[in-house]
């Protein structure tokens, strides 16, 4: 399941230092995304022969640099312009581009590359150009069995991503999320895996038993999620890579809203018993179990500082539910949401500096985010039903699910997948096979 | 009469009533007049407040036990109809000893779900401790709470939710 072991990844050209005259603004709602030019990778007959025998693809270059523009346009920063427009052809532009003809259709960025069958592996060279400058910005190569071929096309594009915007990409990662079929009375879920981009979809679990809100650890081969396997709600552990699955702990009642602490060494949940929810942690080798809050209050949904310092959760001890923050010892507990409404769903970003939520109010349902001390509270979406907010790895989008209202008859029911960025621009729907609920977002693979 | 709830009558309303009716026949006349007030006005025949009163989706675990209690939103208090059926399950439970149950409680879907799974664990947990004072043994009552993965009515509309929000009494054995 995962290509980490078998991934060499090796740099062979030295990036040329140029002062980049490009520069992707991403802290604002980009109205206006950079045109780009995605060269198709080129490649050599006997190559090309080779990896349409293992792969049954008929040009492996041009699929690589396919995925490489899904996912520039999908980002929302840039627009990858037309192949019918390019004028010049693939193998040439990858040598040295006539940065002219790449002026002509508009390009300010361009990027080239070549796709070589060595050694039963898959050999990739890409080169990032500055139009304008005429300069190259970057050059890379990667080998890898041929298998990976879209991480490669993923690759790609969190390395031209990262030197354009100077931050961090999200591309060679993947969502894990709840798979659901069937009426809304008795719905059928699964877990399920798949790429940011929505290709390579696999199921975890058969659907015997209800399953919900998995989500990954830090280096993203562990997942915890809450499974009725024998009407009994516990949390538990799996191993995406053996598939072998535990339970968390031995709770005489039901254990709920698990999630990794930021170590991956604890998981913190909620631990329901006679109509109290407290938060507590195990540790997954000690298997020490400690109680975090103590109030008769439901005390649910917690999760951590990217420190580990402090836990954020959502409580209704105020009478409604709030979201709350505390050390991670369970002291100095403070709320953050003075909004009105209720909210809910408290996630950390990854950058530390913000609480992504979710908030009811008059009816309405909105994923927003606050500062951690509940200051500059913004509000990104509205809809009739949606929660559940989980973070890029580079804090810069959120993935979430939404409901659709059914009508008088009960019908019309779906259940999305979604995506915004942080600005609260470019919402998109993420395609999934089947309806979908509680994604995840992992960390980056290639780190 | 019996069946009426007086939490969503004006309670200054009784209060100010009492004092002018001290007789106690002329207090059961304005509690006829106020339950048809009530009942004109709050009620669609099929919710109180927000509260469901209706029998579509009431199953019956013997004949004159109905299977199931129903909560305003965000709430897990019993009202005064839900004691009720809880009492008939209570003496059903105490002539059939041997039965044990689980009581499955749920919640709508307008809330988070890992705040409403906690919320349909308080829900089933309000009817154990109240049966739990009429006599059944903890021992022969266990609680699952959906939250809001099982709801009964697929409809969104305050109605549909009102009869998701329940607690229901299932035989185990």
């Amino acid at each position: 399941m995962m290509f980490r072991t078998l991934f060499i990844f090796s740099l062979i050209f030295i990036p040329i230092k140029v002062m980049a005259l490009i520069e992707v603004d991403i802290t604002r709602g980009n109205l206006n995304p950079l045109p780009i030019a995605v060269s198709p990778l080129s490649i050599d007959e006997n190559s090309k022969k080779n990896f349409q025998k293992i792969l049954k693809k008929k040009n492996i270059g041009s699929e690589i640099s396919k995925v490489v523009e899904k996912n520039l346009k999908t980002s929302g920063l840039f627009n990858p312009l037309n192949k019918d427009a390019f004028l010049q052809s693939p193998d040439i532009a990858n040598l040295k581009p006539r940065f002219e003809d790449w002026n002509l259709i508009k390009a300010q960025a361009l990027i080239t590359g070549k796709v070589e069958f060595i050694d039963e592996k898959l050999r990739v060279e890409f080169r990032l150009w500055d139009v304008l400058a005429g300069k190259e910005m970057m050059a890379l190569a990667f080998t890898t069995v041929p298998e990976n071929w879209r991480r490669v096309g993923h690759i790609i594009t969190d390395k031209v991503y990262q030197r354009l915007t100077g931050e961090e990409g999200y591309f060679d990662t993947r969502i894990i999320y709840v798979a659901e079929e069937g009426p809304k009375t008795r719905r059928v879920k699964k877990l399920a895996i798949m790429d940011q981009d929505g290709s390579n979809n696999k199921f975890l679990t058969l659907g015997n038993e209800l399953v919900l809100t998995p989500r990954f650890n830090p280096n993203s081969q562990m997942v915890t999620y809450l499974s009725y396997f024998r009407n009994l709600p516990r949390v538990y552990l799996l191993d995406i890579e053996t598939g072998t699955q535990e339970v968390v702990g031995d709770f005489p009642g039901m254990t709920f809203a698990p999630r990794f602490s930021p170590d991956g060494k604890k998981i913190i949940m909620s631990f329901a018993k006679d109509g109290n929810s407290d938060i507590y942690t195990m540790d997954l080798e000690n298997r020490i179990v400690e109680k975090i809050t103590n109030h008769p209050s439901i005390d649910t949904s917690p999760s951590y500082s990217p420190d580990g310092k402090f836990i954020s959760f959502n409580s209704d001890r105020s009478g409604y539910q709030q979201i709350y923050v505390m050390r991670s010892d369970g002291s100095n507990v403070k709320r953050i949401s003075f909004g009105k409404g209720l909210y809910g769903t408290p996630v950390w970003s990854p950058r530390g500096d913000l609480i992504a939520f979710t908030k009811l109010h008059k009816g309405k349902f909105y994923i927003g985010v606050m500062r951690t001390d509940g200051s500059g509270e913004r509000l990104l979406t509205e809809n009739f039903y949606q929660e559940a907010p989980s973070w890029s790895p580079n804090g810069r989008v959120l993935i979430f699910y939404r409901e659709t209202k059914t009508d008088d008859k009960g019908e019309g029911f779906s259940a999305k997948l979604w995506s915004i960025d942080l600005t609260g621009y470019n919402e998109r729907l993420v395609n999934t096979p089947t309806d979908a609920s509680d994604p995840s977002w992992s960390s980056l693979l290639s780190n | 009469m019996k069946n009426l709830s007086i939490r969503n009558i004006d309670q200054g309303a009784i209060m100010k009533l009492n004092k002018i009716f001290k007789n106690a026949f002329l207090v059961t006349v304005a509690c006829l007049f106020l339950s048809a007030c009530a009942t004109s006005k709050k009620s669609t025949g099929q919710m109180q407040g927000d509260v469901y009163t209706g029998k579509d989706t009431v199953e019956y675990l013997a004949s004159g036990v109905p299977d199931r209690v129903f909560f305003a939103t965000n709430e897990s208090v019993l009202t005064t109809a839900s004691r009720e059926t809880l009492r008939k399950q209570a003496a059903w439970l105490r002539k059939n000893s041997k039965i044990t149950i689980v009581l499955e409680g749920h919640a709508d879907e307008r809330g988070t779900r890992e705040y409403n799974l906690a919320l349909g664990e308080r829900r089933a947990n309000a009817a154990k401790d109240y049966l739990m004072t009429y006599g059944i043994s903890s021992d022969r009552i266990s609680v699952l709470s959906y939250g809001k993965e099982r709801p009964v009515d697929s409809g969104s509309n305050p109605l549909s939710w009102s009869k998701n929000r329940r607690s229901v009494t299932v035989k185990a054995n």
